[in-house]
């Protein structure tokens, strides 16, 4: 058994609205930021997973991913893993 | 006489409401605790508004592993009525059981107010006896109302007749105006309008009461 570090981004999947995202990127030219676009919102969740591997941990953390921690119907995401040695 | 179970999740907070306006329509309402499994004595089942296990990571996301989901989607696919509230709404879309998605107004804003909805569709426990078109005053509270879904799927709930509600004017950035819809079959329906906090005149509104009269005639 190895423990794995694991980062998952969820992101807004293509044409979905994302107001977070876009009242973000309206503030930013009122502080100066006027170079700034493509601002998108999302979410980052961090965890530790034990595994007998790196392929059975990523397949044990999509299958987290797609049964709770993303909504198919809005959001994306992706997976980030490194071994804690 | 129409008994119907109101799920209660630990963050859920209309059922007291919920269960009063179905009494006063008529019914039976019982409460019904998230780890229930056994829902056989009920005709219909809703689920009530409010934050079911505080709404963490998404509306809804975290109430479908509660025990009495799975016995719902049983019910439900045995073609028993299953009306979804607001966060009721949102859980079951995150079940699986009505499609799309409710995500965050596009306002970005938590709007508590009068709507005035219009029935778009009889197909549904709460519009049966509806004529469509018919316009009603019901409140609407909620940060996650954005009714979000693929324009494929849009097209199959408006060919199909399973678009129920739709806001007069959209508050929340809403695909279609939709307020409410219903499954394939009819027998379940999520709304994000409260049906429950327009049951008396005293409240503004009698107009969600006509809704929950046509769901104990089931």
């Amino acid at each position: 058994m190895a423990s794995y570090e694991v980062m998952v981004e969820i992101r807004h999947l293509p044409g979905i609205n994302d107001p977070e995202g876009a009242t973000v990127e309206r503030a930013l030219p009122a502080l100066g930021f006027s170079t700034i676009s493509k601002v998108s919102m999302g979410k980052a969740i961090r965890f530790s997973i034990d595994a007998d591997d790196v392929d059975s941990a990523t397949l044990s953390v999509n299958d987290v991913c797609k049964r709770l921690l993303a909504n198919p119907v809005l959001e994306s995401f992706e997976i980030k893993i490194r071994e804690i040695k | 006489m129409h008994l119907s179970g109101i799920v209660v999740f630990p963050g859920t907070n209309c059922e007291f409401d919920v269960a009063e306006s179905i009494d006063k329509a008529g019914g039976i309402s019982q409460l019904i605790w998230h780890d229930t499994t056994d829902l056989s004595k009920f005709d219909s089942i809703v689920i009530a508004g409010g934050f079911a296990h505080g709404d963490y990571l998404r509306p809804g996301a975290i109430a479908k592993f509660s025990p009495v989901m799975s016995s719902i989607e049983r019910f439900a696919n045995d073609g028993g009525t299953v009306v979804g509230i607001c966060n009721g709404f949102q859980v079951l879309t995150e079940v699986g059981l009505l499609p799309g998605a409710l995500q965050k107004n596009d306002s970005l804003t938590f709007i508590c107010k009068n709507v005035e909805i219009v029935v778009s569709s009889n197909f549904s426990p709460l519009t049966k006896n509806i004529e469509i078109g018919t316009e009603l005053l019901i409140p609407i509270n909620h940060f996650s109302g954005n009714f979000t879904v693929d324009s494929e799927t849009l097209k199959v709930l408006e060919d199909s007749g399973r678009v129920v509600f739709r806001y007069k004017s959209n508050p929340n950035g809403s695909t279609a105006s939709i307020a409410g819809i219903s499954n394939e079959t009819g027998n379940v329906v999520g709304l994000m309008p409260h049906p429950e906090r327009a049951s008396d005149i005293l409240l503004g509104s009698e107009d969600g009461l006509r809704l929950l009269k046509n769901l104990i005639l089931i």
